[in-house]
């Protein structure tokens, strides 16, 4: 069923008894070309872009619990492509280009909102290094802005502009950045997928993967064995639990990542603000509640919760950027595990055993990237060759002192 | 979390760093070991879903690195020692 202003009519007018179950609830069957490990956002959107755009017939999801329960619905929901290196900056460009087109091409809501990001510097090295950043964006195709204190100052007068440690110097600004409605995309993915004959299979639990002579022959689930040509790993947050079913070691160790959001409020952020001074970032959801979050907790941890420290510092990051923060009450907060990779970047490679895939390693920038990872993981899948963008993502990088590291703080996951 | 520091007592988990696997004590000797040993004690880890020991470094408090075995589940500090102590016995250090 294709959604349109004259279907809600149509529905409308004839009790809305007309609407369908957006995907089927498939039992698994004995083979598929490939089986994709994890049912998130990455994994439904890989199998969306294989059977749309590669015109793969034979495709199925599995997903240990329910569909998009993972960091698809446990983000803070900003999408832009603000990075400065070249193995990066490219492969998120591409992917706002494709969340710009995302909700004709898979005639779904997503409430794809380019509100703008505002990324504020504090000092004089600061801006220097956002101009630069800046210039990389606008190399790859992308939009950058600096803005002065008095730009800022009419767009957000409420910041705190004059303070003494960290006054406003200046910011980036890309207004093409935004949010999106996180939850949606999943859906709109997976009814993408399942309309094209992708197989979603729910509460499906892989146990194990079978590789005999350095090939990977298929999948132990909990609804039985399951034959592949291909199997593609996309469980990132777990990644390492995964990888290990096929004796495989990851350059990967899983953080929590707390977000927070307040009471519903009148609107007042226009888009995305981030502080440069500390970490914290927040955005206005459409129901009225600030969004926020900062810093992981850095300790390894496979819990989606965090501990209050972390709470403390991210409000004091609000605090110090945005003083009126402190009037609203805290509504909820949650945490959502990542992988958090040596160097701050992710992998979309072939592994050392054929026919196994992984898509892994996306630290806390997984969610901007949901349309750019499944299309360029189902390019690698389909034609066995890495998409221009996403060529730089290879699990070997480390061993060819290749690494993207876009904080250049070397090899300690915590600190990415 | 509570740190039970052995020397201390116990202490807020915010007073210190955490350093990453304590696997990072069994460092091999960049003179003689193999490339791929070096690639691997750099950048590859368990990363266990469960019990995992790991190197903690007391920053606002005495300085002292310790070994916390800790649960990535449920964050329950299950033993806490001084990395000092565990470095002789796995033979590092004089």
């Amino acid at each position: 069923m294709r959604y349109s202003a004259l279907r809600i009519l149509k529905e409308g007018l004839t009790g809305n008894r007309g609407w369908q179950p957006v995907w089927r609830e498939p039992e698994p069957k004995p083979e598929y070309d490939i089986v994709i490990i994890g049912g998130g956002g990455h994994g439904l959107s890989t199998a969306y872009y294989l059977a749309k755009e590669f015109g793969e017939r034979s495709v199925a999801v599995l997903e240990k619990g329910w569909l998009g329960s993972g960091n698809i619905g446990r983000n803070t929901t900003i999408i832009r492509s603000n990075y400065l290196l070249e193995g990066n900056q490219p492969f998120y460009e591409f992917s706002l280009k494709l969340w710009e087109g995302l909700e004709q091409d898979f005639n779904y809501n997503a409430m794809v909102s380019q509100r703008g990001i505002l990324n504020l510097c504090h000092s004089d090295p600061q801006r220097d290094a956002f101009v630069r950043r800046g210039n990389a964006m606008r190399l790859s195709g992308a939009d950058a802005m600096v803005l002065g204190p008095d730009e800022i100052r009419r767009m957000c007068p409420y910041l705190d502009h004059e303070n003494a440690r960290f006054p406003i110097t200046g910011a980036l600004w890309q207004p093409r950045g935004g949010t999106v409605r996180h939850d949606a995309v999943a859906w709109g993915y997976a009814r993408g997928a399942d309309q094209r004959g992708v197989d979603i299979i729910q509460n499906c639990e892989v146990t194990g993967i079978d590789i005999k002579d350095g090939r990977c022959l298929g999948v132990e689930t909990a609804k039985g064995p399951i034959k592949a040509k291909k199997v593609a790993m996309c469980a990132a947050g777990s990644s390492s639990r995964v990888a290990a079913l096929a004796g495989m070691r990851l350059p990967i160790e899983s953080h929590v990542l707390q977000a927070f959001v307040s009471e519903g409020l009148k609107p007042v952020l226009p888009g995305v603000i981030t502080f440069g001074a500390g970490h914290f970032y927040v955005s206005q959801s459409d129901k009225g509640g600030l969004v926020f979050g900062g810093d992981i907790d850095g300790y390894n941890t496979y819990a989606q919760r965090g501990n209050l420290p972390v709470v403390e510092d991210v409000c004091e990051g609000g605090m110090a950027i945005m003083p009126m923060i402190g009037r609203a009450r805290l509504l909820r907060m949650w945490g959502g595990v990542m992988d958090m990779s040596m160097d701050g970047s992710p992998f979309i490679d072939k592994t050392h055993v054929e026919g196994l895939y992984l898509n892994a390693g996306w630290c806390y920038g997984g969610f901007k990237a949901t349309p750019a990872s499944g299309y360029c993981y189902a390019h690698l899948l389909a034609t066995g060759q890495p998409h221009e963008t996403a060529r730089s993502f290879r699990l070997d990088r480390f061993r060819q002192g290749a690494m993207i590291d876009e904080k250049g703080v070397g090899a300690q996951p915590n600190l990415h | 979390m509570i740190i039970n520091h052995p020397l201390l007592g116990p202490r807020d988990a915010a007073e210190f760093v955490v350093l990453g696997d304590a696997c990072l004590i069994d460092r091999p000797d960049g003179m003689n070991s193999a490339s791929e040993e070096m690639h691997d004690y750099a950048y590859v880890r368990d990363n266990p879903a469960g019990e995992h020991r790991e190197l903690w470094y007391h920053e606002q408090g005495d300085r002292s690195w310790l070994v916390v075995t800790r649960s990535t589940l449920t964050h329950d500090v299950i033993k806490v020692e001084l990395a000092r102590d565990v470095a002789r016995a796995r033979g590092r250090s004089r």
